[in-house]
């Protein structure tokens, strides 16, 4: 019931910020859209499974993201100069990463942490294995190094 | 004095994300095999998105568009690598098979 | 210098387009327009700025939206062959060499 209404909450919250009115008769409309909304995620019964992500969300995560942002910038720069370079010097890697996650949504973290930085692509999860297509083998070698890997899992055991 | 070093920064971002986008463009047409296109692609969705619309945040200050602006970064950092796993393992369900090794032999040996 | 914004995301649109119509396989203009649609939705931004009226801003929230769920929905109907309730985990299991 308190996930039920949070949720609300939260919708409610994103359509005051959406719609910029505060006249009674727009806030009872978002208000009875949201309790709809609410209700049919019940009926669907999402609420409970879905909502789970919520502490991992708000724990190490703001200390995790900074540090994706600087990856991602980092790669980015090295795929530009690759992409701009006349020679063309790439050179495509097919790799099996380990991810030493325990939850899925640490291995969905990771996952999409891998494919998000340029120049590494999560191809296909397998148990706690991931399939990581990269642009060149030293991105490849850097990725299987597992820094990445570390600090997700840091962020699961925190939880 | 503020302004212009506000002003400055946000065009800084905005030319970089343009520039982000035209290498994300120039990379989707020149790399040899569709999962190297991902990649180009990539540059597109997180360096090229995000530089511009956080420049236009930088434009638009504490306001209501901002808000919107941040949401719209948020999403897609979300789905983005969510859409490209999905194409990635699409492609390799459906036969592709990636080029791999050294590419810088093989255009040598063109030109 | 909203203008030379929109001017590079016009340019790397037609980049893109380009892929669309070479493309060797479906996924190379699956990717092309998904990409498309971002720079979509970053032009209906910067438009929305160019000509002061971030209202724009709304349009570019859903667009953002309904490119995910369209590049998704038309995986799925290459991957499986239909877009309805066919259980994924069935031909998933199949492994292919």
């Amino acid at each position: 019931m308190t996930h039920a209404l949070s949720l609300g909450f939260v919708l409610f919250a994103l359509w005051c910020v959406l719609s910029g009115y505060l006249r009674p008769m727009l806030l009872g409309l978002g208000l009875l859209s949201c309790a709809f909304v609410v209700f049919i995620a019940l009926r669907m019964d999402l609420v409970d499974r879905e909502w789970r992500p919520i502490h991992l969300l708000f724990g190490r995560v703001l200390g995790y993201w900074p540090w994706l942002m600087l990856q991602i910038v980092w790669s980015n720069v090295d795929v530009v100069r690759r992409i701009l370079d006349p020679r063309l010097p790439i050179s495509p890697t097919l790799i099996w990463v380990k991810a030493s996650q325990h939850t899925d949504i640490g291995r969905v973290t990771y996952a999409n942490s891998i494919t998000i930085t340029p120049g590494t692509l999560a191809m296909k999860l397998q148990g706690d294995q991931i399939l990581v297509h990269a642009l060149t083998r030293e991105g490849a070698e850097a990725l299987a190094g597992g820094e990445m890997d570390r600090r997700v899992t840091l962020l699961e055991k925190h939880s | 004095m503020i302004e212009l070093i506000w002003n400055a920064l946000s065009w800084t971002l905005l030319l970089t994300g343009g520039f982000c986008l035209l290498v994300g463009g120039i990379g989707l047409l020149r790399l040899p095999d569709f999962f190297t296109r991902v990649h180009a692609a990539g540059v597109t969705d997180t360096m090229g998105a995000g530089a511009i619309l956080v420049g236009l945040m930088l434009q638009a200050g504490l306001t209501q568009a901002s808000i919107k602006l941040v949401l719209i970064i948020l999403f897609m950092l979300f789905t983005s690598p969510t859409a490209s796993h999905a194409l990635a393992q699409a492609a390799l369900h459906g036969g592709l098979k990636p080029r791999l090794g050294e590419q810088r032999e093989d255009s040598r040996s063109n030109t | 210098m909203f203008i030379a914004a929109a001017a590079a995301i016009l340019v790397a649109m037609a980049l893109a387009m380009i892929r669309v119509l070479l493309g060797p396989t479906v996924y190379d203009r699956i990717l092309a327009v998904n990409v498309l649609g971002t720079k979509t939705v970053l032009i209906i931004s910067v438009f929305g700025f160019l000509t002061e009226r971030p209202d724009f801003l709304d349009i570019a929230l859903v667009y953002a939206l309904i490119n995910f769920i369209g590049t998704i929905a038309i995986l799925k109907f290459f991957e499986y062959g239909e877009a309805g309730f066919s259980n994924p985990e069935v031909t998933r299991d199949e492994e292919r060499p």
